[in-house]
């Protein structure tokens, strides 16, 4: 930033064509080194379409295919200065290196938008060239009413943008250059003054919330509205990746039809993974579900769960075990419907099982859950959480699922009721268990521990019967869970 | 750096390898002598500032004599000042850093019987606490930016999944490859026959030093090679946690999220590169106007571009830091900074952190210079051009050199190793002085600097002086094959030359592989290589030596 100071005027990388040409065509952003035809033929437009009197727009050039941005380095003319054809105006500094630019029009330059040492986003206006000096006042009142703000005109009143809600727009002047700390003490770290100078922050303005007070780079991010490069995680909000979920908040935030933004809401984009996650969710429209519910006792399974969990045991591994052995029995809950017209039954029993992650929401899959003995299964499930941690499970740990798992009774919800993930014939939610009373056949009250179990499944190829049949079976395992330990 | 390119005539003969004309003394070993150079002269610079390079051996306080050798003559040369008669030694190094390992090696190949002295351990800065363990964070930096740089991936097709490392791995690395070369080093002087004497050096008298505390060792001659330690400016608190030098920050202790460097030459520099790759945020403080004085400036300025701007580093030129208090009672870092001119104070930085890059200061003292009359200057020892030793009556002391850091002359490994052996040619009756303006240096960043010879700005003063026209080519890596097939097309090469005969005055290189493509533009200026004869060398195609290839077929010679 401050290398600006200097005038020389380092001409490179390319030896031979140092000095560039702005237009005042519309064109938004120059093609790089444009050519005299090229602007030509935009002249006669651009006067047509938008420059009612000759006021023409400076914009800033792009000066190299990465530039995004560049910076005035100096205006090498003045306001009030006749310009001709082919002078050099202004020297800009790009990612890459200083140049001169040059106008094809003559005039005179009427305002200077963007002064020297600021930088604007390419495309946008840096300057105004008048035709006549009649039309000079003109162009300096457009000049004062567009600000030194970039095309999108945010102008004098602080106006709300649309996007990212920018706390006090510092309108023409941008914070002062960097080390010119005044009095005040604001302590900012380098990278958080860079991105308050881009997202037009003002630094003195923004609460620091780093070491010893310090404004991190975070906290510009937060006062400009932008997604956090490290998403701070919130409670676990369950459901599953790549697919089913639990009726949560993702999808309605995905669907939520674009009512306009309630003054002082955040809006921060998804990410990658909860891209996915609202994909799924809406294909899972096209796919006619319905869902069957199933009480059942669970004290046999948690007393078998109090005796194996010192070996390393899951609730997760007992009921992946279960469901696939369930599955074995009833093998079209474990196939898909892949083209509305066919079954596809799967020859291995794959339980994906849903678990919240970092914001997210991932199925790893327990493959073969039928064929491994509990032991592994957990030992498994173990490994398989620890990659989703760390973000290295394989694409076929996480997709290649045939059933799907979500357990929220950890939180002590008692029932729910999942969506189907795509490319799978059903989902199970399996809700708390409570203690609950019930009386049997022969009039006895006794307070048993139930869980409601609910499945949805695709009704293309799963009927009511089938599921209940599924359902019955599983709940026979889980009521007599020795089986399970075999 | 300037001030060490002070030697402009010399007699650019390259440094004859073969040993005519001279006995030895002691049977050398049978195994090829050049082979065990290897590993040495590679590790050069690297790693230091422009006042400053790292080469030293820095004295602690340890003070072992152990050496049986040479215990017989502590009676007879005790308390006498006056000159042996017969020799321990044809020579004797103190010091055993690059420079002077560089000295040992090619006075053995030329038959002299030697020892070299070192208090510390072998290997001196370069090894130990500079450029070889500076290397290996680089090198990790280096990875660590390409794996970051998703743009840069995507670019050649390649995913990658997030990028992490392990700091104690990294510190880990550097260290085990200090050791490492410090084993091939002391292997090498072994398997020679040069004896190392283990202790603290300091000269007696004429051709008689002490080592350690009481053992007196004679030789024809002396070389000092003591090198340098990190300089640190006054009302600046060294901690060595929170304030540190490179000695510190090369173990790697912390990462700290904020660190300030003093300094921003080539040590600061490649620290910034190291830093900001393991995830610190970097503010410079820098005295001079612009950040990396000592650099052309056209290569500066598109480095800045390249190293400084993009990355998390912002920076305060043109003032100094007169007070740095380490962090304490859960305070930070403070850095009380005032303007380099009008001595106002200006701010105060509150970091986590601040490194002290602010050059190397000649380590020198305790020497016994006294005793042979010679008084240091700024702490560098007076040399004259073939880098004998002068005293403070402006008369030669006989049979004593310096070499390297402690003179001062150009603080660079290489250029000490370069003036070791230029030392052990006069020694064996070849009259040879080194050409510094042929000794290249450079900056290991990512992209790396290198440069050779004189800076645009020098060579225009030096042509107004002597009258002769100046002329200036550049090259872009953007038009290179090799360059383009990596993605690495950011990059500059600029040739500084006398348009009416071809002679290199000058070449800087700022790009892929920097460091190892200087040495063409070197040793042409070593030899005398016009760029006449230049331009019709052949380069292979697709190589980023074509970069210079360009560079020299572009410079229009009037001949």
């Amino acid at each position: 930033m401050a290398s600006a100071s200097s005038s020389l005027l380092t001409k490179m990388p390319t030896p031979s064509n140092t000095t560039i040409s702005f237009s005042a065509s519309l064109s938004p952003a120059l093609p790089l080194f444009p050519s005299q035809f090229y602007l030509r033929r935009h002249r006669r437009t651009g006067n047509a379409l938008r420059v009612q009197s000759k006021i023409r727009e400076i914009f800033m050039p792009a000066l190299s295919s990465t530039m995004t941005e560049g910076k005035i380095v100096s205006w090498i003319k003045s306001e009030g200065d006749l310009l001709s054809k082919g002078e050099s105006v202004v020297v800009v500094e790009s990612d890459k290196a200083d140049m001169d630019v040059e106008t094809f029009y003559d005039g005179i330059l009427a305002a200077i938008v963007v002064p020297e040492g600021e930088s604007a986003p390419v495309g946008a206006p840096i300057g105004l060239l008048a035709e006549t000096e009649d039309e000079i006042a003109e162009a300096k009142a457009k000049a004062a009413s567009a600000g030194g703000s970039a095309p999108a005109p945010a102008a004098a009143t602080p106006a709300v943008s649309p996007s990212p809600p920018v706390p006090a727009p510092a309108a023409s002047a941008p914070p002062p250059p960097l080390p010119a700390d005044g009095p005040r003490k604001t302590v900012a770290t380098p990278f958080a003054k860079k991105l308050a100078k881009q997202h037009k922050v003002d630094i003195s303005k923004v609460v620091g919330t780093g070491p010893f007070g310090r404004v991190t780079p975070g906290d510009i991010e937060a006062a400009a509205g932008i997604v956090p490069t490290k998403p701070k995680v919130a409670a676990p909000a369950v459901a599953a990746q790549p697919a089913p979920i639990a009726a949560a908040a993702p999808p309605k935030a995905a669907s939520a039809p674009s009512t306009p933004a309630l003054p002082g809401s955040t809006v921060v984009p998804f990410t990658t993974m909860q891209a996915a996650v609202s994909k799924n969710m809406l294909e899972s429209l096209s796919v006619p579900s319905f869902r069957v519910g199933y009480p059942i006792a669970t004290d046999a399974l948690d007393a078998l769960y109090e005796k194996v969990k010192p070996k390393g045991v899951t609730m997760t591994a007992l009921l992946a075990k279960a469901a696939a052995m369930a599955l074995a029995q009833h093998p079209v809950v474990n196939a898909s419907c892949k083209d509305g017209r066919s079954f596809t039954y799967n020859d291995n029993i794959n339980i994906a099982v849903a678990v919240a992650i970092n914001g997210g929401l991932i199925t790893p899959v327990l493959q073969d859950a039928d064929k491994l003995d509990l032991y592994l299964l957990s030992q498994k499930w173990k490994e398989l959480v620890e990659k989703a941690r760390a973000k290295q499970l394989q694409p076929n740990e996480y997709n290649s699922g045939t059933f799907t798992l979500s357990n929220l009774g950890m939180f002590g919800v008692d029932r729910f009721d999942a969506i189907l993930p795509p490319g799978q014939g059903a989902i199970m939610a399996v809700g708390a268990s409570k203690p609950t009373v019930v009386a049997d056949k022969d009039g006895f009250f006794s307070v048993k521990n139930k869980m409601l179990v609910n499945v949805t499944a695709d009704h293309r190829i799963v009927y009511g019967a089938d599921l209940a049949a599924f359902l019955k079976t599983f709940s026979k395992i889980i009521e007599n869970p020795e089986s399970l330990t075999m | 750096m300037q001030a060490s390119l002070s030697l402009s005539v010399s007699n650019p003969a390259a440094i004859p390898r073969s040993s005519h004309g001279f006995e030895s003394s002691i049977p050398f070993p049978s195994k090829p002598v050049n082979l065990r150079f290897c590993g040495l002269r590679r590790e050069a610079l690297g790693f230091s500032s422009a006042s400053t390079y790292p080469l030293s051996t820095s004295r602690s306080s340890r003070s072992v004599a152990r050496s049986n050798k040479v215990s017989a003559s502590l009676g007879s040369a005790n308390g006498s000042s006056s000159a042996p008669k017969s020799f321990d030694y044809d020579l004797i190094i103190i010091g055993a850093g690059v420079g002077g390992h560089g000295a040992a090696l090619h006075a053995v190949e030329k038959g002299l019987k030697t020892a070299i002295v070192e208090g510390d351990v072998v290997g001196g800065t370069c090894v130990n606490r500079g450029c070889v363990p500076s290397k290996a964070l680089l090198a990790v930096s280096g990875r660590m930016r390409e794996l970051q740089n998703e743009h840069h991936l995507k670019a050649l097709g390649l995913q990658v999944s997030a990028a992490g490392y392990d700091r104690q791995g990294v510190a880990d690395h550097a260290n085990n490859l200090a050791m490492k070369i410090r084993g091939n080093l002391t292997n090498s002087m072994k398997a020679l026959g040069v004896d190392i004497l283990t202790g603290f050096g300091a000269v007696l008298g004429p051709q008689k030093v002490k080592v350690g505390k009481d053992t007196v060792v004679t030789a024809k001659d002396i070389i000092i090679a003591t090198g340098s330690v990190p300089f640190v400016p006054k009302g600046i608190e060294v901690d060595g946690k929170t304030v540190i030098t490179s000695d510190h920050a090369l173990k790697l202790e912390f990462v700290p999220d904020w660190i300030a460097i003093v300094g921003s030459g080539y040590i600061g520099l490649e620290f910034s590169d190291v830093y900001t790759a393991l995830g610190s945020e970097v503010t410079f403080v820098e005295a001079l106007d612009q950040l990396m004085p000592g650099f052309d400036p056209e290569i500066g300025k598109l480095a800045q571009r390249v190293l400084i701007n993009p990355r998390k580093i912002d920076y305060h030129t043109g003032v100094f830091a007169t007070k740095i208090t380490p962090a304490k009672d859960g305070k930070p870092v403070t850095i009380e900074l005032i303007d380099a001119k009008t001595k106002e104070p200006k701010e105060t930085l509150e970091v986590d952190a601040a490194l002290i890059a602010t050059g190397r200061a000649p380590f020198t003292n305790g020497l016994g210079l006294e005793n042979i009359n010679v008084a240091t200057q700024r702490g560098f020892i007076p040399v004259d051009e073939r880098m004998r030793v002068i005293d403070s009556n402006g008369d030669l002391v006989p049979h004593l050199f310096c070499i390297g850091d402690a003179n001062g002359k150009m603080m660079l490994a290489h250029a000490a190793s370069a003036q070791g052996i230029s030392v052990v040619e006069q020694l064996t009756g070849r009259d040879h002085v080194l050409n510094h303006l042929s000794i290249p240096a450079a900056c290991f960043t990512h992209p790396e600097i290198s440069m050779v010879g004189l800076t645009e700005p020098q060579a225009r003063e030096k042509a107004e002086l002597e009258g002769f026209e100046v002329a200036v080519a550049k090259t872009s890596f953007k038009a290179n094959t090799k360059a383009l097939a990596e993605n690495e097309g950011e990059g500059l090469a600029k040739l500084i030359y006398r348009p009416d005969n071809g002679e290199i005055l000058g070449v800087h290189i700022f790009g892929l592989h920097a460091a190892d493509l200087i040495h063409e533009a070197s040793n042409a200026i070593a030899l005398g290589t016009r760029i006449q004869d230049l331009k019709l060398a052949v380069h292979a195609h697709p190589t980023l030596s074509e970069v210079l290839d360009e560079l020299f077929k572009s410079a229009k010679v009037s001949l």
